[in-house]
């Protein structure tokens, strides 16, 4: 089966979640116009990034009408998409949505939240608690919500949760200009690139564009090959719907040639990591 | 809304100590303040001669032609009761020197901006002369509405008042002991005649006061903000007075090139160092 996907490199506005839905229902119908049958938004597309003491204004919980506008236009494209969740006991979760068919197919509430250098998010949000692989109809899928991604841990357990394509949504700034090269831009083609080659997965990178209080967001959106070859790249800053074609024979000739996924040794990783974390809180200090 | 004259002399006290500690922190021991005879700049001068002793107070009194007479008796009338030394200069050659030769069709909301900028040119000017930081007397309400004007009467090297709600700081002022009749007055920026805070808002600072307090230190939605009983349109329209002024409360945006932006990751406290 192939399939086209749209990564909507879209500018989300600020706090203001109608127009950021206007956004998307644009996104959605310029992905289906050109046959794409699943459309990938970034991390908090619905609410912007630099959100501080917005989070709870503009959050949203699963059966509110935003989501379930996102859940209807589902029944004629799959569409995955960054938002705050309110959960139903009181958390505020950088969350991600996969919709098809009408209806919320899995939801992951980003693990890492970034609290460092420009980043604090472990101010304002909680933790997800969850890494699960989930099926679709493009294959079995695993989100990422970008500092996700910066944990091999994370794909690792999604890899070895069956997931053959990796989707990771973000709103990487644009950091350490070096002439024509963005490093945070290079970082994430390198992240791409590693992972589709070791995980033998899919890995399709959906990052924003636009300006938030002086910062930039880098764009350039992109996508590997279970075989690690870059299969899309999109462009750096400005906004675009980049577009991939992905293919299940294509996944299972790469998992043929290099079947390090047969050869994966679970229970010799799970005893290892055991007796780690046994030997940590062992000893006199 | 917490009455914050049941707490008075905690919050004078913090007030004090605040003017005291950052002023000789960076090795000053002075203040220099702009006198208007309305209640915030007295208090911030009531508070400041507390603080330092009215020796290293210095007030200034800038009034433009004009400006109500009895703003600037108000003012020395302050300074004489609490013993700091004021000095008056009039505005008036130095804005029509501009005005006349290249703002002659400007707004009172232009001229206002402009007076306002020029008060702040006089007062840095004699914070280098004395020797002494410039104290803001810009209050909570006014900050958050962001009635002011950037680099103007907004422009300070320390704000004591800026945590402080207009009618907060008229119980504060009572409790220090400013003359009633400056309490009393009704807030005026004083840049055009017969101008009024209230006027300019289009509603008065109690109100307001209490729909801030519940938004802002309280957190209450829209939502609950209507349940209160305050009119949608109200909520709305200060709501959006709030958001429309976020600049002013923040410093320019810098465009982000490299990895280390000056406030961005480059995070030292003001008082780092001192």
């Amino acid at each position: 089966m192939k399939h086209k996907v749209g990564l909507a490199q879209i500018s989300p506005l600020l706090g203001n979640v109608e127009k950021n839905i206007a956004l998307c229902r644009d996104a959605v119908a310029r992905a289906q116009a050109i046959d794409c049958s699943w459309v990938v938004l970034p991390e908090l597309a619905l609410s912007g990034y630099m959100l501080r003491d917005l989070v709870p204004e503009v959050a949203l919980t699963l059966d509110s009408e935003p989501i379930e506008e996102l859940s209807a236009l589902s029944a004629r494209i799959a569409i995955t998409a960054g938002f705050v969740e309110e959960t139903p006991d009181g958390r505020f979760c950088n969350s991600a949505a996969h919709f098809e068919k009408g209806r919320i197919a899995h939801v992951h509430r980003k693990a890492y939240l970034p609290t460092y250098g420009m980043f604090d998010e472990g101010r304002y949000f909680a933790p997800g608690d969850r890494i699960r692989a989930f099926d679709s109809e493009f294959g079995r899928l695993g989100l990422m919500i970008c500092e996700d991604a910066w944990h091999l841990s994370v794909p690792y357990v999604l890899a070895q949760d069956g997931a053959e394509i990796l989707v990771i949504l973000s709103s990487s700034p644009a950091r350490g200009v070096r002439g024509e090269h963005i490093e945070s831009s290079q970082a994430w083609g390198f992240i791409v690139r590693v992972y589709s080659e070791l995980l033998r997965c899919y890995v399709l990178y959906a990052n924003r564009a636009g300006y938030e209080e002086g910062v930039s967001f880098s764009g350039a959106s992109r996508a590997s090959s279970a075989g690690g070859a870059t299969i899309a790249e999109g462009p750096p800053l400005d906004e675009e719907l980049v577009t991939v074609e992905i293919s299940s024979h294509e996944l299972r000739r790469a998992r043929l040639a290099t079947p390090l996924h047969r050869d994966e040794r679970l229970e010799l990783t799970m005893r290892e990591l055991e007796r780690i974390a046994d030997g940590r809180y062992r000893g006199p200090f | 809304m917490e009455d914050i004259a049941a707490r008075s002399s905690k919050v004078r006290k913090i007030l004090t100590n605040f003017i005291a500690n950052e002023i000789r922190r960076v090795g000053m021991e002075s203040a220099v303040v702009g006198l208007s005879g309305g209640v915030d700049s007295s208090l911030v001068a009531y508070l400041a001669a507390e603080a330092l002793g009215p020796q290293h107070v210095f007030g200034l009194i800038m009034p433009y032609k004009s400006s109500a007479a009895d703003s600037v008796a108000d003012a020395r009338l302050v300074a004489s009761k609490i013993g700091i030394s004021v000095e008056e200069i009039d505005i008036t050659p130095m804005a029509d020197a501009y005005f006349d030769t290249y703002a002659a069709d400007a707004s009172p909301l232009r001229c206002g901006n402009v007076l306002a900028r020029l008060r702040m040119i006089c007062l840095f000017d004699r914070s280098a002369v004395h020797g002494g930081l410039v104290l803001g007397t810009s209050n909570k309400t006014e900050l958050l509405l962001g009635y002011g004007t950037i680099h103007g009467d907004l422009a300070s090297g320390i704000n004591p008042l800026g945590d402080i709600y207009k009618t907060q700081v008229r119980d504060l002022a009572r409790h220090v002991g400013v003359l009633d009749h400056i309490i009393a007055k009704a807030p005026s920026a004083d840049l055009w005649p017969d101008q009024t805070d209230e006027g300019d808002l289009g509603f008065t600072y109690e109100e307001v006061d209490k729909l801030l307090y519940l938004l802002v230190d309280l957190r209450y939605d829209r939502k609950a903000l209507i349940e209160e009983g305050f009119a949608v349109d109200f909520v709305d329209h200060v709501y959006g007075l709030i958001q429309r002024t976020q600049y002013k409360r923040r410093l320019p945006l810098i465009a982000k090139v490299s990895g280390r932006t000056v406030d961005r990751e480059f995070r030292y406290s003001r008082d780092w160092g001192v």
